[in-house]
């Protein structure tokens, strides 16, 4: 095993993060809120950016598709994506944006990160009980993409590879038309 | 470099890092480290809690279900916590502070304890913040937990991969991050 790797992407995302202004909360508020968008736009450039990247790359064979790693699609993904967003309105903190920024010497970000310890392991308590509930039902198969990847462990609603690459540039697109400020 | 780029630039940054993630390795997910530092910790205190185990896959299981799900994967990065994942975590939390020590951004005053936002709106009682954090972050990371991912592994990750996970999970987050933000936080009539 490798450490220079994790080591290296690691110190990138995290400075990438804080540069982006995703460690301030005051932008994801905002963000949020749509009184100003900035980082809404720099996170959508970014998805459409890695995706033509990605799917390019797939389609030129420079990419090895055994990189992909597709999440399952169930109940409880929407729900838990719900939560999420309630918790990111309140703190204006995401999980990997909070140790960040607890690291920059905000102090409610530590109390946001200290918070996250426990609930994650509230969750390890209880999912014994809820694992076999519809939350966890499968949603079109589980580990599905809107276009093929290539990768074994996936399947793929849609064929060929164009797909990721129009979506992508979607994403580019919506970014450079979003307004700044929305309310 | 300016201390919080601009989208554009910004935007191009997270995309390059994302991108590199795969094309390296593996996509980028931090919030399987807040279970495996728990589980790290609830392992110092009951040692039962992770066992060495041949007949699982990962050679690791344990009594709780959750870390001993997929075969015993979390079991076996609790048992072994120098792993890709918290190095990764790791290093993230270096990355941000060195860039706020480089001209990044970095809190000053009331900022280091909430956002302006939120002392223009709920005052700068620094207790009740710290309270609210608190809830958020349990919120946050138990809400991520039962998705799996989140906003790193499920929306930027998920969605760059055109996982439906990643599509899912984004609906979610908006279709109540937005409302809730701008009840919390639009006051009628204020202009900034």
């Amino acid at each position: 095993m490798t450490y220079a790797l994790p080591i290296i992407l690691g110190l990138l995302f995290g400075f990438a993060l804080n540069r982006v202004g995703a460690t301030n909360p005051q932008n994801i508020i905002n963000m949020l809120r749509l009184r100003d968008t900035f980082l809404m736009k720099a996170i959508m450039l970014g998805i459409g950016i890695a995706a033509v990247l990605l799917f390019g790359g797939l389609m030129a064979g420079i990419v090895d598709p055994s990189h992909i790693s597709i999440k399952k699609a169930y109940w409880g993904v929407l729900l838990g994506g719900a939560l999420l967003g309630s918790g990111f309105a309140v703190a204006g903190y995401c999980p990997g944006t909070g140790l960040g920024a607890a690291m920059t010497g905000r102090k409610d970000a530590m109390f946001f990160v200290i918070g996250g310890l426990l609930g994650a392991f509230v969750y390890a308590l209880i999912y014994g009980a809820i694992k076999d509930t519809a939350l966890f039902d499968k949603v079109l198969g589980g580990a599905v993409t809107l276009a093929d990847t290539g990768n074994e462990k996936s399947v793929t609603l849609m064929d060929g590879q164009w797909l990721g690459l129009v979506i992508g540039a979607a994403f580019i697109a919506i970014a450079a038309a979003l307004p700044k400020r929305i309310l | 470099m300016p201390k919080t780029l601009p989208w554009l630039a910004g935007g191009i940054l997270l995309g390059a890092v994302f991108f590199l993630s795969v094309f390296l390795i593996k996509p980028i997910g931090v919030s399987t480290e807040f279970v495996i530092t728990d589980g790290i910790i609830w392992n110092a205190v009951n040692p039962d809690i992770v066992i060495a185990d041949e007949a699982s896959k990962s050679g690791y299981s344990s009594p709780n279900a959750y870390l001993n799900s997929s075969d015993g994967k979390m079991a076996k990065a609790i048992e072994n916590p120098v792993s890709y994942g918290m190095l990764f975590v790791a290093s993230l939390m270096v990355g941000a502070f060195l860039s706020s020590l480089l001209k990044g951004d970095k809190p000053e005053g009331l900022q280091k304890s909430m956002p302006e936002v939120w002392a223009s709106r709920f005052g700068e009682s620094k207790m009740k913040r710290y309270v609210a954090s608190f809830a958020a972050g349990f919120i946050v990371l138990f809400g991520a937990r039962l998705a799996g991912g989140c906003t790193s592994g499920h929306m930027m990750s998920g969605i760059m991969q055109m996982s439906v996970s990643g599509f899912m999970f984004a609906a979610g987050a908006f279709a109540v991050g937005i409302p809730l933000a701008i009840i919390l936080f639009n006051k009628k009539h204020d202009t900034e």
